[in-house]
């Protein structure tokens, strides 16, 4: 490798102009990048559950108890577009969710758009009131972790996210039914109100997702903490709750949207154990009852609709990135 | 200095003066070891039949004779705890194996043949990625069917990903690193060359992230279980344990609070002693 000695910057001018800012064509490639992948995720869905041996009408309506003759099988297979080859399926099926048209469902042959609209206001709610509990539980914990009267509780705190992730989801949802419902009766087991039949579920959701949040807070707060433009500001005169407010809580930010994704995944994931536990409908219960049916055209629903949810999370963090810290709009451009 | 003040000093460096709290490890290491003695010599441990209850015994509480009390068919819970490790446990090592074996395979080919070849395959592994794990392992399931040995193969599809990015991007560390060079300079082939030096020198990060999935591995087989799409009822697995005696959460406290408690303490094993080998490996 031979040395190179560059003029100084300022007495180069720039040779060339990029036809479109940097910015813009880093968005451009990314959302690019974002279709083929959600693009990708449906073809694959789509393959891996069209791989079951025989094909879904088949082993849905073959069994003798339904009597049904082969002539009236086929009518369905023809029905359901079962007898067109793989190809032509995943056509329409493409077709189908570009026009809101996902299907229906082989358990109980209702519309699968329907099935979704109708279990995701309850899952929403769930979901939405978990991360938001999920949220101050990380702060408080990540805020004790660092700034605790003595070592010992900072280091308490410090091993709780650790903690939590070991910890089964759906154990910690039947502890809590046990203790707070049936040991202190705080809470009705039959005919609780919908608000305090969401207490417990919440809670319970919120815990996964409180701990990997926590994880990267305190991680944040430390990286932070040790950076030269705080001793900077202390060296100023900042206390520590200025630092808090400003500097630590901006930097914290950006590592916080990084991992939305996975927050999305648990959430998805607590959703379906949760409701589970509590014997709530939703979008949780509706693909747990689809896997236990084999009902294909629901569970390929709800993996492409999340996959797809994934990504455009993802795609708005990394689009959002540069606007929140100004660094990364430097680094973009070199 | 006040005790708040004095903690918005940089805390970097205070680790490595400080010496490292190493009991943790210690008793990580012997809580791992008991799960493994459990799951490869049950009957050790136990002279109870995991299977076989006495009526008798039906729903009592954990008591000298029976430490974690007994189910609802009078069947010893600390004898189907212990004889659960096996399924549990092997379930977790098959899921790590299919996710280190296809992921890293995935992962070397990628970044040893680069263009092509490795732009499709990582485009492969982002897909992976987007779906969310409990959904792949669903999906997963749905294919193969139910039962343990499935589930766990699910759960380690769902670590191929993780484990393709992390190999890749140490062959491709590695490729750039002098040695090798030097090695395809004095006349190495590729093979020779990805055998003697790639590899070798890619793994230590794997097997971190290895030992890492092992506790996640455990904690989504046991939820599978519970869902029921692991091992049928008769068998003791731990997921399955729990979601058995759901229907007891008002009368037999222990029934589920136990076997939840070894779960946890096993998984937090795992992770800790995963901590410990990033440390050693980095």
């Amino acid at each position: 490798m031979s040395v190179v000695i560059r003029p100084a910057p300022e007495a180069a001018p720039p040779r060339w102009r990029p036809a479109a800012p940097p910015t813009a064509r880093f968005a451009l490639r990314r959302v690019g990048q974002a279709l083929l992948v959600v693009v990708a995720t449906f073809v694959l869905a789509f393959l891996l559950l069209h791989a079951l041996p025989g094909d879904a009408i088949v082993a849905r309506y073959a069994s003798p108890e339904l009597g049904l003759t082969p002539e009236q099988l086929e009518a369905l297979r023809v029905a359901y577009g079962a007898d067109q080859p793989w190809w032509v399926q995943l056509g329409l099926s493409a077709g189908g969710f570009l026009t809101g048209d996902l299907g229906t469902s082989l358990q109980s042959g209702a519309e699968v758009s329907t099935l979704i609209a109708a279990s995701l206001p309850p899952t929403l709610a769930l979901a939405g009131l978990g991360f938001a509990l999920a949220a101050v539980l990380a702060v408080g914990i990540a805020a004790a972790a660092t700034f605790a009267g003595t070592e010992w509780l900072r280091r308490a705190f410090r091993s709780l996210p650790p903690l939590f992730v070991s910890i089964p989801v759906f154990w910690i949802g039947i502890v809590l039914l046990q203790v707070v419902s049936f040991r202190l009766g705080l809470i009705p087991v039959i005919n609780a109100s919908p608000a305090e039949a969401l207490v417990l579920p919440v809670v319970t959701i919120a815990i996964p997702i409180a701990a990997p949040l926590a994880q990267v807070l305190i991680r944040a707060i430390d990286d932070t903490l040790a950076e030269p433009f705080v001793i900077v500001a202390r060296a100023r005169g900042a206390g520590p709750a200025w630092l808090l407010g400003r500097e630590v809580a901006r930097n914290a930010l950006l590592p916080t949207l990084t991992i939305a994704g996975v927050l999305f995944g648990e959430l998805i994931a607590g959703a379906v154990v949760t409701e589970t536990v509590f014997a709530r409908s939703g979008l949780g219960r509706l693909t747990a009852d689809a896997v236990a049916t084999r009902d294909i055209p629901v569970l390929q629903a709800v993996v492409v609709i999340s996959a797809v949810a994934f990504v455009v999370i993802n795609l708005a963090v990394d689009l959002l990135a540069p606007a929140i810290d100004p660094r990364l709009r430097k680094e973009v451009r070199a | 200095m006040s005790a708040v003040t004095s903690l918005l000093l940089p805390r970097r460096d205070e680790p490595a003066a400080r010496p490292k709290p190493r009991a943790t490890l210690v008793v990580s290491i012997a809580v791992l070891a008991i799960a493994l003695a459990w799951a490869f010599l049950p009957w050790l441990f136990t002279s109870q039949d995991p299977l076989a209850g006495v009526a008798a015994d039906a729903l009592q509480a954990p008591s000298a004779a029976h430490p974690f009390g007994n189910d609802a068919t009078g069947r010893d819970l600390l004898a189907r705890v212990i004889f659960g490790a096996g399924n549990s446990l092997s379930g977790a090592a098959i899921a790590v194996l299919v996710g280190l074996l296809a992921g890293t395979a995935v992962g070397v080919l990628a970044g040893s043949i680069g263009g092509l070849v490795e732009e499709g395959l990582m485009r492969v592994v982002d897909v992976l990625l987007a779906i969310p794990g409990l959904l792949l392992a669903l999906s997963v399931i749905v294919l193969l069917g139910f039962g343990v040995t499935n589930a766990a193969i699910a759960v380690g599809v769902t670590s191929i990903a993780v484990f393709a990015r992390l190999s890749r991007s140490q062959v491709v560390r590695v490729r750039r690193s002098d040695y090798v060079e030097a090695a395809f300079g004095s006349g190495g082939t590729f093979l020779a060359v990805l055998g003697r030096h790639v590899l070798p020198n890619s793994l230590g990060a794997v097997l971190a992230l290895a030992a890492l999935q092992f506790g996640s591995a455990i904690l989504q087989i046991s939820t599978l279980g519970f869902l029921g799409y692991g091992a049928p009822p008769p068998t003791p697995e731990w997921g399955l344990l729990i979601a058995e005696s759901r229907d007891y959460v008002a009368s037999a406290w222990w029934l589920t609070t136990l076997p939840g408690v070894v779960v946890a303490a096993v998984v937090l094993a795992a992770n800790r002693i995963a901590a410990a080998i990033r440390e050693a490996t980095a």
